[in-house]
């Protein structure tokens, strides 16, 4: 049992903690006043990043990256949360929208968006969850049309897109054809954002700040070269996609800065609370669900460094990673009262935050559907979309809609 | 970074579960419960696999291995039931191996059987080391060695006294206070031991009481020896629920796919899905602590007693839901007597109240994070 750097492991380590610490004094603040300027400054720093071969770690060298593997991007997202700097900007980009490129584009499309991206010169969305196709993704009704000269008209809604508004393309899953069952239809695009008849509006939360988008594409013109893995391979391009995102996920939870030791320090300020056996309890079982998620962290990570590629069991940890922080939220803002819920407490944000984010990248009761049936091998839900064309399901779920 | 099992330890797990195996410890688990006297000593058992030295370093005669080496062990005994009597003999042989006890060698072998009578270390809030009491919610003091060498002083619920040759005793000085570990000899003047069996045939139990009994003091064994010990008990029971969840959630899934109601297996229905999923969860997180656990113990002791008190307190949570979990999943057949399931939920059911209890953990994992801040 070893939690230590190999001997090139911790090389590697010192060389980027170097690197940062000569260059932390050309990192803008983690938060802005103005979004505009703010991500400008987040931008450039992801160029600077870039360039010290700090983003797209394990990108293949022949595409601008380090052809290096998951345990040096952990390093180097570890000394950039130690060196108190912020990471990239595009996340999203860079850890799962360039390496589905990269695993399904045109050598053209990996020529054109791979460079720009890395750099944060175009920043990427991901535009594929629909006000109807969440947890069941596979349902988008986006529609893509094909046209004689081999283009294509798309309309339809996104939403949940981050970073949709200043966004240069995004990464879109559409139908285009709906005579054949739900999976087969589908066709991965490149779309830019700034075209005719594309609509960006903030979707504002709980908290009142608009960090998601809602997308519409109103008879969208897009090229024949657009297509990213091929026309009806929309399913399996967007597997790709999704298993980055677990990854992605998994190796940067500690980043969400939900952690024990945050809580207890502040439920330890206050001195009464501090010795209440019922706090205590409460604060005890949940940062044991966090330690747990810190070594079940370190368990995916010795995984990947065998070559096992982090299944769908990873997904508990982010059950767990909600459920905790939830109850860390209740129990310091049952301690600290009212304020905790004020706009300016350090609380506040994430009490608002977390109900949402038991959704996000699918509900967990699908989540916990499918580690059942894929990890536990328990038979499936009956469903009544396979072997259908997605047209005729489409008429079914109206006509039962409105009769029920 | 490297958490996966070395062949070695693969090769210890594998053996445990096979050596386990020739015994029913299952089914002689629900009949104990009548009839105590079926209940076979897994103790030749122990000795023949090298269990009782395990923690004892090889120049004192014993494998030297690791607390995580111990956990596997520990995790096959809980998947069976079975009761090999390591919780108590095991912190007890660190302490003695620690201490330098002149028969340690014995003790490794197994021909002693070694027995920890546990005293929980202070906290932030409590500062006296204290015992589990007969009854009721308020510790006791820990026993008192006086300055003759005798010792006084009663503990409850101790895991594995009834069979022991020797307890290892957390005591504190008549003076000072400090904490102390006393080797006492089983059946010497003024030791008393009462059988205390409860609701789980499988656990053996006992009161103790010293009535001004001669102690041999481990002077070599120091506060932190003593509190490491504390905390490595937690970390073996944590261990042996495990091994019972694993069972439970086998056992359930398995019924599962082959129980049909309404022309469907149950395991389709998103309820049982859901549960059985649930427990798949507090496994993970169990297990996860306890490799938390096993790291600390060797390379980060400053964090062994949140370690493994966060393993007790996940582990003990875990096998609550398992094992009612398995009651439910297999309907009215699941809480008769004919079934496994009301074994694990025994096993449940006491283990969590034993060594401070789950509530105690939880407790200690919020104390040691908050005397970080």
């Amino acid at each position: 049992m070893d939690l230590n750097d190999t001997p090139e492991q911790a090389q590697y380590r010192a060389k980027v903690r170097a690197w940062l610490e000569e260059h932390k004094h050309e990192a803008p603040p983690e938060q802005g006043q103005d979004e505009a300027t703010h991500v400008a400054a987040r931008r450039a720093w992801q160029g600077t990043l870039a360039a010290a071969g700090l983003a797209g770690v394990t990108w293949p060298a022949e595409l601008g990256g380090q052809g290096l593997g998951p345990v040096e991007h952990v390093i180097v997202s570890q000394e950039i949360g130690l060196t108190g700097v912020p990471g990239i900007l595009d996340v999203i980009g860079v850890g799962m929208l360039g390496p589905t490129i990269i695993a399904h584009g045109s050598d053209e499309q990996k020529n054109r968006f791979l460079g720009p991206m890395l750099h944060g010169d175009e920043i990427w969305c991901q535009l594929f969850s629909e006000p109807a196709a969440g947890s069941d993704l596979a349902a988008v009704q986006a529609r893509a049309v094909a046209q004689d000269d081999g283009g294509w008209l798309l309309s339809g809604q996104k939403v949940w897109t981050t970073n949709a508004h200043f966004a240069a393309y995004g990464l879109l899953l559409a139908r285009t054809d709906a005579d054949v069952p739900k999976h087969k239809g589908l066709t991965m695009f490149v779309v830019p954002m700034d075209a005719e008849g594309v609509t960006i509006r903030g979707l504002r939360q709980i908290s009142g700040e608009a960090e998601f988008n809602e997308v519409f594409f109103d008879d969208v013109r897009l090229e024949a070269d657009a297509v990213v893995g091929g026309v009806a391979n929309g399913w399996g391009t967007a597997l790709t996609t999704l298993m980055f995102e677990r990854l992605t996920i998994g190796l940067g939870s500690d980043g969400l800065g939900y952690k024990a030791e945050r809580y207890a320090a502040a439920i330890a300020t206050d001195e009464h609370a501090r010795r209440d056996p019922e706090v205590r309890r409460r604060l005890g079982e949940l940062c044991t669900e966090l330690l747990a998620v810190k070594f079940t962290g370190y368990r995916m990570l010795s995984a990947l460094q065998q070559g096992q590629i982090p299944g769908p069991e990873a997904g508990l940890a982010k059950i767990t990673t909600v459920r905790a922080a939830i109850e860390a939220g209740d129990l310091i803002a049952d301690v600290l009262g009212p304020d905790a819920l004020d706009a300016d407490s350090e609380w506040a944000y994430m009490i608002s935050f977390l109900p949402g984010l038991k959704s996000a990248g699918g509900t967990e009761e699908i989540l916990r559907n499918t580690i059942g049936e894929r990890v536990l091998g328990l038979p499936p839900e009956p469903r009544l979309d396979k072997g259908i064309a997605f047209s005729e399901l489409r008429a079914k779920e109206r006509a039962a809609a409105v009769t029920s | 970074m490297n958490l996966e099992l070395t062949d070695e330890q693969s090769f210890l797990r594998d053996a445990a579960r096979d050596a386990l195996s020739r015994v029913k410890t299952i089914a002689l688990a629900r009949e104990a419960l009548e009839d105590p006297s079926v209940l076979p000593d897994l103790w030749p058992t122990a000795c023949e696999a090298g269990w009782p030295g395990l923690l004892v370093r090889e120049e004192s005669g014993g494998a030297g291995l690791s607390a995580f080496d111990a956990m596997l062990v520990m995790t096959e005994a809980g998947r069976v039931l079975a009761g090999v009597q390591l919780l108590g003999h095991l912190p007890a042989s660190e302490l003695l191996d620690d201490g330098g006890w002149d028969r340690i060698e014995a003790v490794a072998e197994g021909e002693l059987r070694a027995c920890f009578v546990a005293a929980r270390p202070p906290g932030d809030l409590d500062t006296r080391w204290t015992v589990e009491p007969p009854s009721g919610s308020v510790r006791l003091d820990a026993p008192v060695l006086a300055a003759d060498g005798t010792l006084n002083g009663s503990v409850a619920w101790v895991p594995d006294a009834p069979r022991a040759d020797v307890y290892v005793v957390v005591a504190v000085g008549a003076g000072d206070g400090a904490p102390v570990a006393v080797a006492v000899e089983a059946g010497a003047d003024g030791v008393l031991v009462e059988s205390a069996t409860r609701y789980d045939a499988t656990r053996s139990l006992g009161h103790v009481t010293f009535d001004g009994a001669l102690a041999g003091v481990l002077p070599a064994a120091g506060a932190e020896a003593i509190e490491r010990a504390w905390y490595l008990a937690q970390a073996l029971i944590a261990a042996e629920s495990l091994g019972a969840v694993e069972t439970a959630l086998t056992v359930s899934v398995a019924y599962a796919k082959e129980r049909f109601t309404f022309g469907r297996a149950i395991g389709s229905y998103q309820a049982v899905k859901h549960s059985l999923t649930e427990v798949l969860r507090l496994r993970e997180n169990t297990y996860a602590l306890l490799l938390y656990a096993g790291w600390a113990y060797e390379d980060g002791p400053r964090e062994f007693a949140l370690a493994a008190s966060a393993a007790r307190t996940a582990g003990g949570h875990a096998l609550d839901y398992a094992s009612r979990a398995m009651i439910s999943v297999h309907g009215g057949i699941g809480a008769t007597w004919e079934h496994d399931a009301p074994l694990f939920f025994r096993r449940a059911q006491l283990s969590r109240r034993l060594l401070g209890g789950i509530g105690d953990s939880a407790d200690r994992v919020a104390g040691e994070l908050m005397g970080a801040a």
